[in-house]
């Protein structure tokens, strides 16, 4: 256990730390660290409007994808279950399939693209819904809705694999004598057999979907651009990117992340509530 | 009607009209999800005419394996051999995903399972630093990693992965589900610590520490390298590739090649994990 936490603490809470303490400061990585007190949170708060169109997407986006992305894990993981193991194990990595791939914002780029050879367009056109091509990827109307569907299409990912596992410990003797106490259908088991035994794995993929879902940046970077067009794909992280790695302030960034931080946190006190209601 | 008699008896809680459905859908989305794969191994067949064809197809009209000869001579050309770049990556990412998964399962044992004080602020610590975005991290991070002499190592990748939060909380939630009982029985048998966590702990959340040797696998192994390692012969497959993709767009039939490539080794450990995730929970009679 000392090897794991020494190595922990010094790659991961060391920096955290680290970041913490210079959101209070003002830093541009070469002169040393001043003190700035609370100015940087202040700056954010009250004088920087992108930050706010920033935060209004982050929860615009979370919010739907979120709750979304978490539900269709568990969904298909529960479902792919059932399946002998080798089907099994070809379903999982063809529904992996986008988060263990390069290059698939590619796809995404040739359906969406702008010109009338791009495929929604042409079909669209050729069904005469639209007359003439629609800037999917740079009209600020669609971009929003765009970057949640092709996150939605992401999110098969860390959780997904964690339920599959997780659905492999619930034993099995609790599913007979289910029968017997009268479970009739395969709904009611999920609900009081499956989804309780299950309690561990649920709160794991919560937290990782609450880490994704607010932490959107690099779907909207590669394809709405960046910054992208009107603000309309800017997210809390693509707004610490823009400070941290290209103004070099890092002390300004470091205070965005806590910001960010907090807000993962207060959607994880309630969704660990919201779980332990589960199942009964 | 005999089949569907026997599914009935085999099954518990089902129905073939509902199971159908339910697969149905699952085929339709099973389509869709698949584009990527389809995409990516087209693409690697495709001759130069059909990669820049436009308006773009997605399957591949006369499948040629130019782009792997074209790689192949682009590696004869580089003065690191090509096999210590692929040594290169196989030492940091399997040293990385076997010291991550023992080290994180060591330490989630006793967080899981042994009551000692502090156990819940060590763990909330884990969890909250998940939430911890790590573009403000990387430059504390690399201080200390810096500092520590490690620039230009291997160990500047593998020691950083070792500590990796995921893990430690994907066993730690597994292990909980272990019933106390079993313990306590292994326990007053005489066993020691070390030995029920091999023996009896590890073997059941197998299916947990398969699903984390793809996450760590396929996080070092299509991780970027550069920031730390500068060195042409210390340097990852992965980073080489992207030496080459900069190469411009006459080497954009290769890049195709390169990205199937890359993709062959993660995809072959993740079909050995998921068809050897099996049912391992056996309570045996025990009850809590």
């Amino acid at each position: 256990m000392a090897p794991y936490f020494l190595i922990f603490t010094t790659f991961t809470v060391v920096p955290v730390v680290m970041s913490l303490l210079l959101s209070f400061t003002h830093y541009n990585m070469l002169e040393p660290p001043t003190w700035a007190g609370w100015s940087n949170y202040i700056r954010l708060l009250v004088q920087d409007d992108v930050f706010l169109i920033a935060v209004k997407n982050t929860i615009l986006f979370a919010a739907i994808t979120g709750p979304i992305s978490y539900m269709a894990c568990f969904l298909f993981a529960w479902l792919i279950n059932e399946l002998p193991p080798r089907l099994r194990a070809f379903l999982t990595l063809v529904l992996y399939a986008p988060s263990i791939s390069g290059n698939v914002l590619l796809i995404w780029q040739l359906l969406f693209s702008s010109d009338s050879y791009g495929y929604a367009n042409s079909f669209l056109m050729s069904w005469g819904f639209i007359l003439e091509p629609v800037q999917w990827l740079q009209d600020p109307r669609y971009m929003l809705g765009i970057l949640i569907i092709v996150q939605l299409w992401l999110s098969l990912g860390t959780s997904f694999l964690a339920f599959i596992a997780g659905l492999q410990n619930v034993d099995r003797t609790m599913y007979e004598a289910g029968a017997i106490d009268g479970i009739r259908n395969r709904w009611q088991e999920l609900w009081f057999i499956t989804l309780p035994a299950m309690r561990p794995q649920l709160m794991f993929g919560a937290v990782i979907q609450i880490s994704t879902a607010f932490a959107v940046a690099e779907v909207s970077v590669n394809l709405l651009g960046f910054p992208s067009v009107d603000y309309a794909g800017h997210t809390i992280v693509t707004h610490l990117m823009d400070f941290g790695t290209i103004r070099f302030e890092l002390g300004y960034a470091s205070s965005i992340a806590t910001v960010l931080f907090s807000m993962m946190l207060l959607t994880n006190l309630l969704t660990q509530k919201l779980l332990r209601k589960v199942g009964e | 009607m005999r089949i569907i008699k026997a599914y009935k008896f085999k099954r518990l809680n089902r129905s073939l009209g509902v199971d159908l459905l339910l697969f149905a859908v699952i085929g339709m989305v099973a389509c869709f999800m698949a584009l990527p794969l389809v995409f990516t191994i087209n693409n690697a067949f495709k001759p130069i005419d059909e990669i820049f064809q436009f308006p773009p197809k997605l399957f591949v009209r006369n499948p040629t394996f130019k782009n792997f000869i074209d790689l192949v001579h682009i590696f004869n050309d580089s003065w690191v051999p090509f096999s210590r770049y692929i040594f290169n990556t196989f030492f940091i990412t399997t040293t990385g995903t076997a010291g991550h998964v023992l080290l994180a399962s060591a330490a989630a044992y006793p967080l899981a399972k042994i009551k000692f004080p502090g156990r819940s602020v060590l763990f909330s610590i884990v969890v909250l630093s998940l939430m911890f975005t790590s573009h403000v991290t990387q430059v504390p991070n690399y201080m200390t990693i810096s500092w520590l002499g490690l620039i230009d190592t291997y160990w500047a990748i593998i020691l950083p992965a070792f500590g990796m939060t995921l893990g430690l909380y994907l066993m730690k939630q597994f292990m909980e589900q272990i019933p106390d009982a079993l313990i306590e029985a292994a326990k007053m048998d005489g066993a020691s610590e070390y030995r029920i966590f091999w023996q009896i702990v590890m073997p059941m959340v197998k299916p947990a520490w398969l699903t984390l040797i793809i996450f760590a696998l396929q996080n070092l192994w299509s991780g970027s390298a550069i920031k730390f390692i500068y060195s042409e012969q210390l340097k990852t497959i992965n980073d080489v590739f992207g030496q080459i993709a900069a190469g411009g767009i006459v080497r954009t039939g290769p890049v195709a090649a390169v990205t199937l490539l890359m993709m062959v080794v993660p995809i072959t450990v993740f079909i050995v994990t998921q068809s050897n995730i099996i049912q391992t929970m056996s309570t045996s009679g025990l009850k809590d």
